[in-house]
């Protein structure tokens, strides 16, 4: 479970997100959605610590991990640590290491952190490249892959230290329907068996559907609905309707 | 004050890159492969550059020596060789290495910050400043001295090669210029400014891409900084060193 309390950040005098308050449900997928340019991005960099908030508080089940009273200790960095080895995150632009290959990008942390022999870890590797269904990719280089392909190395990086928190940005923009709901399925699978606290960033209405356990709908910055996929199609909230329903002939459907 | 501001950053940043490493095997396989992208794939245009200075530095000194009747010839090699070592191969050739080096750490770090594998790495709860530039200082401050060494040795070579070639001096008096009055402190001072100005170049070039913000545009000016920034930086500790080691 992570809980966000009262977040607000602003750049410069322009605030980007105001006073948000989320629980995020263990063993659920919850998605945040919400328009480009809502804020998404900067809230989920901001529980992770990318991003300072000027104000509120994150926890993670009870670790303190981002207070603005305490940032200026020391201790609050070890604590971080500790916390963000328990973090996979996958990033809206894949983020991979451009001088390792795919196999040496899932490697990555398993060496940094375990002490599984070469072996292990290569097996671990495939193991979670398999899952995202890229299994021949393995000696190619970033910059060899399409964006789709990326993606998906990302999110097997993000898996392969087993986290307890996964975030994911964006991980089905610019994918194809098909690879989109298999991406979306494998991490809502991952989520249930693993119990993982999974929050996706999103404004695909299908993983909405077909995976949002939990859905928070973000407008402007602020959190503006919150519910399950089954309640946001009768929400009466003109903005997310406006959101969920942006096209003409979906709108005619509600009506 | 934007000064000061660079300057605790800096500082703040070397902190980091010195604090203990998560794991000495990864950070040992990284500074093998720092050795090799600092100073192994330096060694050709630092031969070049090398051969061609020593080729100059005696040409020109044999052209002076010439017109001064009472200037014994093997004033050449003389010339030559302490103009070399004290000067032009420690610190001539740290200023290209920090064009050449600078560049392309900083352009390395720039784009790793603004497509944030920089961010990726933190998140993994890796000490991203230690695990990308410790291993680069360590490599540049073992590697830099040899490629000193051998820019002194082929400098002089292109000295005696040029000098002989045209006859403006023969390769007797050459290598006993060479040898006249010889102090192998001078070589231990230019190799403690080597040493200096290794971390001096990776550290102010990492420290220019590490904190690059914005996007490609960005990554091309903070490459033109790390060289800027860190040849001035290594021209004054130049001039602070000598004075407090020769001075
Ligand atoms: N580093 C930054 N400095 C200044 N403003 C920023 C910064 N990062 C984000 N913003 C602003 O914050 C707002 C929200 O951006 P964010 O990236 O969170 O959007 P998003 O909801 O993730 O959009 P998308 O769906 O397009 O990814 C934008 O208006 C953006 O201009
Ligand atoms: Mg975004």
């Amino acid at each position: 479970m992570i809980q966000v309390s009262n977040i607000s950040k602003s750049f410069g005098g322009k605030p980007v997100l105001r006073d948000i308050s989320i629980t995020f449900e263990k063993g659920k997928a919850n998605l945040i959605i919400g328009q480009s340019g809502s804020g998404k991005t900067v809230l989920m960099k901001c529980m992770v610590g990318l991003l300072e908030v000027d104000e509120g508080v994150v926890m993670y089940d009870d670790r303190l991990f981002s207070d603005k009273s305490t940032t200026a200790h020391s201790s609050n960095g070890v604590n971080r640590q500790s916390i963000r080895r328990d973090i996979g995150m996958m990033f809206q632009g894949g983020a991979l290491f451009d001088s390792q290959t795919v196999e040496e990008n899932v490697i990555f942390p398993l060496s940094m952190f375990t002490n599984m022999s070469e072996e292990e870890k290569l097996d671990r590797a495939n193991f979670c490249l398999d899952r995202v269904h890229l299994e021949n990719a393995n000696k190619l280089f970033p910059a060899e892959l399409s964006g789709g392909m990326q993606k998906r190395v990302a999110i097997a990086r993000a898996i392969s230290m087993n986290p307890k928190y996964l975030f994911c940005d964006e991980p089905n923009s610019g994918l194809d329907p098909k690879t989109a709901i298999v991406i979306d399925n494998l991490i809502h699978e991952i989520t249930h068996e693993f119990d993982i606290t999974t929050i996706i960033n999103s404004h695909d209405m299908n993983s909405v559907m077909e995976i949002g356990d939990k859905v928070v709908f973000i407008h402007n910055g602020e959190k503006w609905w919150e519910g399950t996929n089954e309640e946001i199609l009768s929400a009466d909230n003109e903005e997310l309707n406006d959101f969920i329903f942006a096209a003409k002939y979906l709108k005619a459907l509600k009506k | 004050m934007e000064l000061f501001y660079h300057l605790g950053r800096y500082y703040m940043m070397l902190k980091l890159v010195f604090k203990r490493p998560e794991k000495w095997s990864i950070y040992l396989r990284q500074i093998i492969r720092e050795i090799d992208s600092i100073g192994i794939s330096s060694i050709g245009i630092v031969a070049i550059l090398s051969v061609f200075m020593g080729a100059v530095i005696c040409i020109q000194t044999a052209f002076g020596v010439d017109g001064a009747a009472w200037m014994p010839l093997y004033a050449v090699g003389f010339t030559a060789r302490e103009s070399i070592i004290l000067e032009f191969s420690p610190t001539i050739i740290c200023l290209i290495l920090a064009g050449k080096v600078g560049s392309h750490i900083s352009s390395e770090l720039g784009t790793m910050r603004v497509t944030e594998q920089i961010d990726a790495l933190e998140i993994m709860g890796v000490n991203s400043a230690g695990y990308l530039i410790f291993p680069k200082i360590i490599a540049a401050i073992f590697i830099f001295p040899f490629l000193i060494i051998m820019s002194m040795g082929l400098g002089l070579f292109g000295g005696w090669f040029i000098g002989v070639s045209t006859g403006a001096v023969t390769s007797y008096e050459y290598i006993y210029g060479i040898q006249y009055d010889f102090q192998p402190f001078n070589v231990t001072y230019a190799l403690i400014k080597t040493v200096f100005f290794a971390f001096i170049i990776i550290s102010v070039s990492a420290y220019c891409g590490y904190y690059t913000k914005g996007g490609a545009l960005e990554v091309g000016k903070s490459s033109t900084k790390a060289v800027v920034y860190s040849s001035i930086a290594v021209l004054l500790v130049n001039l602070l060193l000598t004075q407090l080691i020769l001075g």
